[in-house]
């Protein structure tokens, strides 16, 4: 008996999941090496023409969208009062928190003078500049998110009176973090207002924070709907009763919502090239991809997620999802790097290195490595024996 | 630019200090400061000798290049500035023959690197020059993003202490009384220093003078909300290497709105979602009490239903008892009258 449970724990540590996040962390711990001995011309395509590269088109603009869970959940339950929600508030705001925390992380990397960091809000504050919006949000929201997430932990650790304190605070800290949320979303969009030479006019808009914004709203739901498939399998046995009944309605609210979102956020962008009157452009190159940008990743998922809802089809919905967080990314990529620098010779646009895309990947395994330890540890997918039913 | 800094100072320091600096008048219009400086570049006096390139180098004691200053064929490729070198010539062939152009930081009046600087490395100058300051950089070259002329520089080879590197309109000798390194060594003054107000007045006279000879514009007069270095050319901009599409607004222009919205949504979301709260709370409420009506109204319905069904039965079971009793005297009277019949019939027979 007890030899055979031996077996069984050593053979789950060589999962094909396991060896390949350990190659992965041993190949970032090199880069790592890499950029802090050599500086990041050793490891990065960047140059004097292209500041910006993966590391903020994805580890930043990407993380920050892809954590949006976080706020749109917490909103739903909380604010909007759609109680059956409930349980999927601790995963999203535990994959919220980990997001942003990750985020500067990788900021770490891609900063000058990582240890610098505080100085905008601490030593002079550049208050005219929007990432001094970005940077104040970002660390008072990813304060707000930790708070957020305390009392899984403090319920792990048995503190009964200070979990119950920041129970109490849960309305305040909801309405604190959708209004962090919607500025530093929205600001990450405002980053480029500045640049009309440089963003292809189909994607630059002076509507772009209020693109971002809403595109983050997309990009939550359908983050939830997409980690909830992902981490169904494996994590099945510690999802509780309340879980796992609520879970297909919360998949079929969850997909309602976006499906009318994304509609939304189709119709802004309408007006955004209305506005403009960029019509002219989407016959040339970069307006046919737009086109797919629009179309395939937000006219079709906002589709799918119709067809899915109206037939209680599931897995339409999840690919609805899949393809809206993919449409995330896609959009991002294009404001940071496809339509950034349009205007240079094809010689001196940026491509990412080898080291870049493996610092991303290492910041993405240590994402899901952490979210899959502490989700084991403390009551995310459950809820606590000594709490039960204290919504 | 100081009503953003106002609305700024609300969010980063509380309304006590913001209330103590006066407001200004929003519809007041803010120029450039009057001992703003710059200089005129003009490209029809240019031969491309690069001898500003090597006093540049010399005056900001950069590393000496692969080619030497004196080696011209680098001219045959276009080339940018990078962290060792604030200004580069480049050589263009135009429609008007062959053309030279200096490029360096244009020190703008309302600097898209000042503005998009998170912790104010740079600063404007009252005397024109953009500065920067590394003790408090980052490193996050938004500076770089932000500038429409792509003039900032990184040092991406220093891991630790990289700084952003720019021509500094020689800020240092311009406070010694000097003029600017590559201003002073041109060997064919297409280089100008002076007032900003002065070289634009320099520069119509030139174009009022010689119309056929030079472009009607002054580059940089309005650009991007206008610049400390201009430039005249004999053809048109885009023909040496220059952007014309840069339009008039200042980049602090570009993100006042986005920065605007900032304690708008502050101010506005706590009561728009305080609100969303109150309904969604109320309702919940309000389908609660309903519910608690339904359940007892059922049950009220259910306890009459139940009551006459009693009464009902009650009486079923009273009427049948009633009946059982009348059967049961009947029965008894019967009973109790044979007998007598009987004994009637015996009495008969005696008798």
């Amino acid at each position: 008996m007890s030899v055979e449970t031996t077996a069984v724990a050593k053979k789950s540590l060589f999962t094909p999941f396991n060896l390949i996040a350990t190659v992965i962390l041993i190949a970032g711990l090199v880069v790592t090496v890499m950029r802090f001995t050599g500086g990041l011309g050793t490891v990065t395509n960047l140059d004097q023409n292209n500041p910006w590269g993966l590391w903020i088109g994805f580890d930043l603009l990407c993380g920050v969208a892809l954590a949006a869970g976080g706020y749109t959940t917490s909103a739903a339950c909380y604010l909007f009062g759609l109680k059956r929600y409930h349980a999927g508030v601790r995963p999203a705001i535990l994959t919220a928190f980990l997001g942003y925390a990750l985020v500067v992380f990788a900021l770490g990397y891609d900063v000058g003078r990582p240890w610098r960091l505080p100085y905008p809000i601490f030593v002079q504050q550049g208050t005219t500049s929007l990432l001094f919006e970005v940077g104040l949000c970002v660390m008072i929201y990813l304060s707000v998110l930790f708070v957020e997430f305390t009392p899984a932990l403090f319920e792990w650790l048995g503190m009964k009176k200070i979990r119950n304190i920041v129970v109490k605070a849960t309305l305040a800290l909801t309405i604190l973090g959708v209004i962090l949320s919607t500025l530093h979303q929205s600001s990450l969009g405002a980053l480029y207002t500045i640049v009309p030479s440089k963003l292809h006019p189909l994607w630059y808009s002076q509507y772009l924070p209020v693109f971002f914004f809403v595109s983050s709203i997309c990009a939550g739901l359908s983050m939830v709907i997409f980690e909830g498939t992902l981490s169904h399998k494996p994590m099945h046995h510690l999802m509780d009763k309340e879980y796992l009944d609520n879970h297909d309605g919360l998949i079929l609210g969850f997909g309602k919502a976006a499906s009318l979102v994304l509609f939304g956020y189709f119709a802004i962008k309408v007006i955004g090239l209305a506005y403009d009157n960029n019509w002219h452009y989407l016959a040339t190159g970069y307006g046919a991809w737009f086109l797919v940008e629009m179309l395939g990743f937000v006219a079709l998922p906002s589709f799918l997620y119709a067809v899915g809802v109206r037939d209680k089809n599931l897995t339409v919905i999840r690919w609805a999802a899949g393809l809206t967080v993919l449409g995330i990314i896609v959009n991002r990529f294009n404001i940071s790097m496809v339509a950034f620098n349009y205007q240079l010779p094809a010689a001196q646009r940026y491509f990412p290195s080898w080291g870049e895309i493996t610092i991303s990947l290492f910041v993405v395994t240590i994402g899901v490595l952490a979210f899959r330890f502490i989700s084991t540890k403390m009551p995310i997918f459950y809820e606590h024996p000594d709490y039960k039913g204290e919504h | 630019m100081l009503r953003r800094t106002f609305l700024g100072l609300l969010g980063a320091a509380g309304a006590s200090a913001a209330l103590a600096t006066p407001a200004k008048a929003a519809n007041k219009h803010f120029g450039p400061h009057p001992d703003t400086h710059g200089v005129l570049f003009d490209a029809t006096r240019c031969i491309g000798c690069r001898q500003c390139e090597q006093a540049c180098n010399e005056v900001n004691e950069l590393p000496a290049p692969a080619k030497p200053f004196d080696d011209l064929t680098v001219l045959d490729v276009e080339r940018r500035t990078d962290d060792k070198t604030y200004t580069v010539v480049n050589k263009y062939q135009t429609s008007k023959g062959v053309f030279f152009r200096k490029n360096q930081c244009n020190h703008c009046l309302e600097p898209a690197c000042a503005s998009a600087c998170f912790v104010k490395a740079f600063k404007k100058q009252p005397n024109g020059a953009v500065t920067y300051d590394a003790s408090v950089c980052v490193g996050c070259r938004y500076c770089m993003v932000a500038c429409p002329f792509s003039i900032p520089t990184y040092e991406y080879d220093e891991p630790l202490t990289p700084r952003v590197r720019k021509c500094t309109m020689c800020y240092p000798r311009l406070q010694e009384g000097k003029l600017p390194g590559c201003v002073e060594r041109c060997p064919k003054e297409a280089l100008t220093f002076g007032l900003r107000e002065e070289l634009i007045k320099i520069a119509r006279k030139r174009i009022e003078t010689y119309p056929d000879r030079y472009v009607d514009h002054i580059y940089g007069e309005h650009e991007m909300g206008g610049t400390s270095w201009m430039y005249l050319s004999g053809v048109p901009f885009s023909e040496i290497g220059m952007r014309e599409d840069l339009g008039t607004a200042s980049a602090p222009e570009l993100t006042a709105g986005p920065l605007a919205a900032v304690p708008i949504v502050v101010g506005l979301w706590p009561v728009l979602l305080g609100g969303i709260y109150a309904v969604s709370q109320r309702n919940a409420k309000v389908a609660n009490e309903e519910r608690v009506k339904a359940v007892k109204d059922a049950l009220r319905r259910a306890g009459d239903e139940a009551e006459k069904k009693l009464h009902e039965e009650l009486g079923k079971a009273e009427q049948a008892s009633q009946r059982r009793i009348e059967v049961e005297v009947k029965k008894a009277v019967e009973e109790a009258l044979a007998p007598k019949e009987e004994d009637a019939g015996t009495n008969e027979e005696e008798s």
